[in-house]
């Protein structure tokens, strides 16, 4: 890596001093203002660009240029200026950027043309802010370290500001880490205070001036980067936006080389192990719930959460770990209240939420967005801040059919500035919504009518075989059985009815009613016993009762037996009244048949529990 | 009848002892109600087994909440893996799937080396929900396929329970073995073992086969035919069932009890059973080849000699003659069969007992002869404990269910009888097996407890319907209470039932508490992912294993060799992805060997073996700065054992000091110099574990250990886990020669 890069930085010297053409139009950099902020693994660059229109004609178009080893890793390009005067009442207004073709300018320089807000006419002054953030700058030097070592990087730049234009004053400070400073390129001008290196001012310098500089510094960033992360974002209009991301994390520092000791990782007062990252922290939105951690193989019990309701902070830390060239994967998924998403707007809903991933200081090299939205969306589009691949799948979750429309957006290099909110318009009709539930219960409803079919329908194959028909009759014994036994709990009603009347007769002394009670029982039991006789018939007839016939019989004689004693009773009772016999001598008189009444009574209960049984 | 909503019978009861004059109205209710009771009970039995279903289920979720849905122990992620690998790839990849990720450089072929039950059932289980677009990961499926399994298990034990005796003692049998810890002990959520579905299939082939003798259907027979099949391609355990049924059908003939529906049960049972074995691909040919199969078919054909001889006395008339045909006809049969049995062990067509076979009838066989199988800790004979552990009351239970099924003899109870007295046998030999008991034991049990409530509840009612009908007469009778006095047979009857009930009820709770609490403190922890109690009472998770594999799985070449006691491979397949020297089908005892010998040589020895065998990475377990006590070090003696069993340069006395093992100081030198006590301890001297104690202090041994100045020559630290349970060392490459 080191050489290639030097390479590049002959070449484009060779280049430069080849191509020192005229200025590519009449602008002037009257100021130019570099800040280099290398404290993570992201070079990030804020450059104060003041310019002037020298020239005759008014431009509307300004050129970025960067050496190509840089502008290949540019992850972000911003270009903003400022209006209103006083420092006070800045505001930016960011202006489209574009990659522009290097028609005259050298191939090892990367170009890009900024459309001016409005033409820059003779002798005005506009200033820009551009903000840019290179990846894969910081190169680990050495590439190899082993555990006790420090990190070291080297950052490759131009003291003086590369430019088509003329640059009249120039100067630029990079912020360095708080920690060890092995080495950087003196240059005349050049001032280390503290941990800002500061090169310049320089006045007055042809365009295309280059001088380039190496600064050597130990960095304690964790040089985190997603080779590819994949964002699930699933729309459920119950309520809930799922977030599931998938992180495959590699450290990309100095490889570890030689040993890993946990003793030595473990060791207290001096661990060493300076070049590893333990934790990554994710700052999720606020109201993020059900947030969970895992990855092939389960769940990873090492994480904390602290929320307020500003922010969700995740700290997650991996199973182990991850030194230079060490790899990981894992999954976390946490939900987001669906109102804080999703908004409506011309009659069509969309969904605004942030496209890079929450882990702070992460670069992705490769992030695909998946946005699922609910089963039935139509009429989808997407847009974002800047330029994105855009495809559509399908995707089959819990009780769909024609499966979900996901939008997946692709892009490579991101760093923690894409972190801008994308919106996704779709239609969808609530009605929708009840498509899952009511399959859901029609699915219940067939089970059960299944289940009603099956236990009511006859599903014997032969109609004719001795074991159905044998099972057809003793359904039928069964059911001669209740209706006897009915019969018979009638039977045993009638006579509490009866009793019922002589203690009636006892308190009252109404010896018409109690008669009129007999008589109205007397043809009530009559009734019972004759729609007992065909059933008896029936039971005596049927082979498969034969076990069991005399027992009914024995039951139904019982019952008359009862019959009969209890009407001999209550004659003796209504006898006793009409004879105005004295209340203790009818007593002893049916006490014998009382005590029989009892014992039947128990026999006829005993019965139809036996017959109950069966 | 009609919507009336009904008090229950014992409620309606009660209005009735305590309060006359509501009397004739309840009645009436009481009466009409009866009608129904047939339903009501139909009702209270399906609502029953519907919550005993769900408690069998839930029971066993523990592990699921306490740590969270994963797969346990060792074998279950080899089965995993195996699922994982059937569901993405087809049945047809699977059946013929060679592995190269294990038994480096042999490697395994998995379709024909395994029992595919379980995992076709997992599959088919994510098959069918995903037709019926419930998108589930396989990983939920197998997590819970044991659960759902144990679940069905009940509800075959209640049909067994109403086969074998009543629907009580069914019911009972059902909530006994839902929450019996011998069986929790293997089907908690994560246990993906094929013991998970084999105790159902078990039980099903079991109830099928006892419900064909009873009945004499081939229907029935069929059935339990497919049962079997199920079985056979579940669980190697198939063997018992082959082995029990035989001896069954042998115990009824000799007993007696010939009849045409053992003969029609049997004999579909067996052939069909058989053929239908044949096709998977495992046991093959064994059903005709195997010394442990052939009891099976000289029973047959000793079915064959009965219904002959049957046939031929219906024909002879004549008792002399008959007497003398018996007599020649079974001496010849048993001397054409002994004969065939010799020449086909002669000649090797029938293969001799294997191993396992022989440990089970003899304990004390595998320690001598097979030491592989000697070392795995569910091999042991178990312990006193743990039977009480496992059957709490059920083992008192289960006495008297036996008295109960001698008091009535039929050929059910004849075969649960059988079945418990057998594997209560082979639970005492395996730890394992007191599995295959447990639902032969809760059975018996729950006819005890049926039978014994049943006694007891009758006592109490006939008395309460005397007292009923004393009552019924109203007030003003002295001879109603004198009459229920007199049918007292014995003094306190009642009473004694009462407290004989409460005190069945408490046992029956103390059961039910004693199970919970065994399913939540000793098996539902994953032993993937230790727990222990910090000094606050928090706790604390030792998630080494994971982090190990993990490691392994992200930061090594896909195709580096990881060399580790055998105890690890399936883990380090699965998780890990790697390929391993040996694994847990443990089928090469020299390979086996080969690792145990590398891991007790001197480091150059063991270089000259690993050299040879690919490693790239070394793994070993160690428990010494957690106290965790299963590592390599306290296993290690068996890796010499094994290795020594092949190698005999290995030499367990070698290792032991005055037949002691131990690793400090006292220690002899070849153990403080072996590779697996370097690899344990490499640099452990320079770490202080416990407060008070100096450095290089073994938590898991209680002591000091005897080398700490380890040097390694030919391999250097990769990685070691954050608790230093899990050690990982890179094979380096040999040096240029000069």
């Amino acid at each position: 890596m080191k050489q290639s890069s030097v390479v590049d930085l002959l070449l484009l010297l060779l280049a430069i001093a080849l191509f020192a053409t005229p200025a590519f139009s009449d602008l002037v950099l009257s100021k130019v203002e570099r800040r280099i902020d290398v404290n993570s693994q992201i070079a990030r660059v804020t450059k104060t660009l003041k310019v002037v229109n020298s020239g005759s004609e008014s431009v509307s178009e300004f050129i970025l240029t960067f050496p190509k080893f840089l502008g290949n890793n540019l992850a972000y390009l911003s270009v903003a200026h400022s209006e209103g005067k006083g420092k006070s009442k800045r505001s930016l207004v960011n202006l489209s950027v574009r990659e522009a073709d290097s028609k005259g300018i050298p191939d090892s320089i990367s170009v890009y043309s900024v459309a001016l807000p409005k033409p820059l006419s003779k002798g005005d002054t506009l200033t820009l802010e551009v903000v840019a953030a290179f990846t894969n700058v910081l190169q680990p030097f050495p590439e190899k370290i082993t555990q006790g070592e420090i990190h070291l990087v080297m950052l490759q730049e131009s003291a003086q500001y590369l430019s088509p234009y003329a640059v009249e004053s120039q100067s630029l400070s990079i912020k360095l880490p708080n920690a060890r400073i092995e080495s950087y390129t003196k240059l005349e001008n050049t001032k280390l205070q503290g941990s800002e290196l500061k090169y310049g001012p320089y006045k007055n310098l042809q365009s295309y001036s280059y001088s380039p500089i190496v600064v050597h510094f130990e960095s304690k960033a964790a040089f985190a980067v997603a080779e590819n992360l994949v964002r699930e974002i699933e729309v459920s209009h119950w309520g809930n936006v799922q977030v599931t991301e998938h992180y495959n994390v590699v450290h990309r520092g100095a490889q570890l080389r030689g040993e890993f000791s946990r003793l030595d990782f473990q060791a207290r007062p001096n661990p060493r192990g300076a070049s590893a990252f333990r934790h990554l922290l994710a700052r999720l939105p606020p109201r993020a719930h059900s947030i969970y951690y895992r990855d092939d193989i389960g769940n990873i019990s090492t994480s904390e959460m602290q929320s307020d309701s500003k922010k969700t902070e995740l700290l997650i830390e991996p199973r182990f770990p991850l030194f230079g060239g060490w790899k990981t994967f894992f999954t976390i998924g946490y939900g987001l209240p669906l109102s804080d998403f999703l908004f409506v707007s011309e009659g069509k809903r969309f969904l605004n939420i942030s496209f890079g991933s929450p882990i702070l200081d992460l670069v992705t090299e490769k992030l695909i967005v998946q946005v699922v939205l609910p089963e039935g969306s139509k009429d989808i589009s997407v847009t974002t801040p800047f330029a994105v691949k855009q495809s559509q799948e399908i995707k089959y979750s819990h009780l769909d059919i024609a499966g979900r429309p996901v939008v997946v957006l692709e892009k490579n290099n991101v760093v923690p500035d894409h972190n801008q909110h994308i919106q996704v318009y779709y239609k969808f009709s609530n009605i929708n919504l009840l498509s899952e539930p009511l399959m859901l219960i029609s699915g219940f409803f067939i089970l059960f009518i299944t289940c009603i079919i099956y236990t009511r329908a006859d599903f014997s194959i032969s109609k004719s075989s001795p074991t159905y028909l044998a099972k057809l009759q003793w359904d039928e014994v069964l059911a001669t059985l209740q209706e006897v036994q009915s019969i018979i709990q009638k039977c045993l009603a009638t006579h509490d009815k009866l009793e019922a009347s002589l203690r009636d007769l006892s308190r009252t002394g109404d010896i018409q009613t109690c008669k009129a009670a007999r008589k109205s029982t007397d043809s009530l039991l009559k009734d019972l016993s004759k729609e007992l006789k065909p059933l008896l018939g029936f039971l005596q007839s049927s082979p498969s009762a034969s076990h069991i016939s005399p027992k009914v019989e024995e039951l139904v004689a019982k019952e008359k037996e009862l019959e009969e004693k209890l009407m001999a009773k209550h004659t003796t009772v209504v006898e006793g009244y009409e004879k105005k016999s004295s209340g203790r001598d009818i007593e002893n008189r049916i006490a014998s048949q009382q005590q029989k009444i009892i014992a039947l009574r128990q026999e006829i209960e005993d019965l139809l529990e036996f017959i109950d049984e069966i | 009848m009609g919507g009336k909503s009904e008090p229950t019978k014992s409620e309606s009861m009660a209005t009735k002892t305590t309060n006359p004059d509501l009397l004739n109205t309840s009645f009436f209710s009481f009466k009409s109600l009866k009608l129904k009771t047939k339903q009501q009970e139909l009702l209270l039995r399906i609502s029953i087994l519907g919550l005993v279903y769900i408690l069998a289920f839930i029971a066993r979720l523990f592990s699921v909440l306490r740590y969270e849905s994963m797969i346990h122990e060792f074998d279950p992620y080899f089965n995993y893996r195996t699922t994982l690998f059937l569901t993405e790839k087809g049945f047809y990849e699977f059946w013929n799937w060679f592995d190269s990720e294990s038994w480096y450089p042999l490697g395994r072929i998995i379709g024909g080396t395994l029992y595919p039950g379980l995992m076709v059932t997992a599959a088919l289980i994510y098959w069918t929900l995903r037709f019926l677009r419930f998108f589930v990961h396989i990983r939920e499926v197998c997590v819970l396929t044991a659960p759902f399994f144990a679940s069905n298990t009940t509800l075959v034990a209640y049909f067994f329970g109403k086969e074998i005796w009543d629907t009580g003692a069914g019911l009972v049998a059902a909530v006994l073995i839902a929450i019996c810890p011998g069986y929790i002990s293997r089907s908690v959520a994560g246990s993906y073992d094929n013991e998970a579905v084999a105790i159902f299939a078990l039980l099903l082939t079991f109830y099928l086969f006892v419900k064909a003798v009873n009945t004499g259907s081939l229907a029935w027979a069929l059935g339990s035919a497919f049962g079997y099949f199920y079985m056979v391609s579940a669980w190697g355990g198939y063997v018992f069932i082959i082995n029990l049924v035989p001896l069954y059908v042998l115990v009824l003939l000799i007993t007696g009890r010939y009849s045409m529906r053992l003969y029609i049960a049997y004999n579909c049972m067996y052939i069909l059973g058989m053929l239908l074995a044949m096709q998977i691909r495992f046991v093959g040919f064994q059903h005709v080849q195997s010394g442990e199969h052939m009891g099976a078919m000289g029973v047959f054909l000793l079915m064959q000699v009965f219904y002959f001889l049957d046939w031929v006395k219906y024909q002879l008339n004549d008792t002399k003659l008959f007497q003398t045909f018996l007599r020649i006809t079974v001496t010849s049969a048993i001397l054409v069969g002994g004969i065939a049995l010799g020449v086909g062990t002669a000649s090797g067509y029938i293969s001799p007992w294997t191993g396992r076979f022989y440990s089970l009838l003899d304990p004390t066989y595998a320690k001598d002869h097979i030491p592989i199988i000697a070392s795995v800790s569910e091999h042991q004979p178990t312990a006193w404990s743990s039977f009480m552990f496992d059957y709490h009351i059920l083992l008192f239970l289960f006495p008297a269910g036996l008295y109960f099924c001698f008091k009535r003899l039929t050929d059910a109870t004849i075969f649960i009888v059988m079945y418990g007295l057998t594997s209560l046998y082979f639970a005492g030999v395996m730890v394992r097996l007191i599995l295959v008991a447990t639902p032969a034991v809760c059975l018996i049990s729950a006819i005890a407890v049926s039978a014994t409530v049943k006694n007891l509840t009758s006592l109490l009612r006939t008395k309460q319907k005397v007292s009923q009908t004393g009552s019924t007469k109203g007030a003003g009778s002295s001879k109603a209470s004198s009459k229920v006095t007199l049918d007292q047979s014995q003094p306190f009857q009642k009473n004694g039932a009462i407290a004989l009930l409460v005190g069945v009820f408490y046992l029956l709770s103390r059961y039910a508490i004693h199970c919970t609490w065994v399913t939540s403190e000793a098996y539902s922890s994953p032993s993937i992912v230790l727990a222990a109690r910090g000094a606050h009472g928090n706790r604390i998770i030792f998630d080494d294993y994971r982090e190990a594999y993990y490691w392994l799985r992200q930061n090594t070449p896909t195709d580096a060799k990881i060399m580790s006691w055998w105890d690890y491979g399936y883990q380090i397949t699965a998780m890990g992805n790697r390929t391993v020297i040996v694994d847990n089908n443990t089928w090469n005892n020299t390979h086996i060997a080969t690792v145990g010998r590398a891991m007790s040589s001197y480091e150059d020895e063991a270089y000259d073996i690993m050299r040879s065998l690919d490693v790239n990475y070394v793994l070993v377990v160690f428990g010494g700065v957690t106290g965790y006590s299963s590592d390599d070090i306290n296993k290690f003696l068996w890796m010499v054992r094994i290795g020594g069993g092949v190698f005999p340069v290995i030499k367990e006395p070698d290792y032991l000091v005055n037949g002691e093992f131990r690793v400090d100081k006292g220690a002899s030198p070849k153990m403080l110099n072996c590779l697996m006590y370097k690899l344990c301890y490499y640099r452990f001297g320079e770490l202080t574990t416990e407060y008070g104690k100096p450095p290089g202090y073994d938590r898991a041994r209680g002591v000091e250990i005897g080398n700490k100045d380890i040097k390694l020559e030919h391999l250097e630290e990769a990685y070691t886990t954050s608790n230093w349970i899990v050690r990982i060392y890179r094979v380096k490459p040999p040096t240029n020669r000069l």
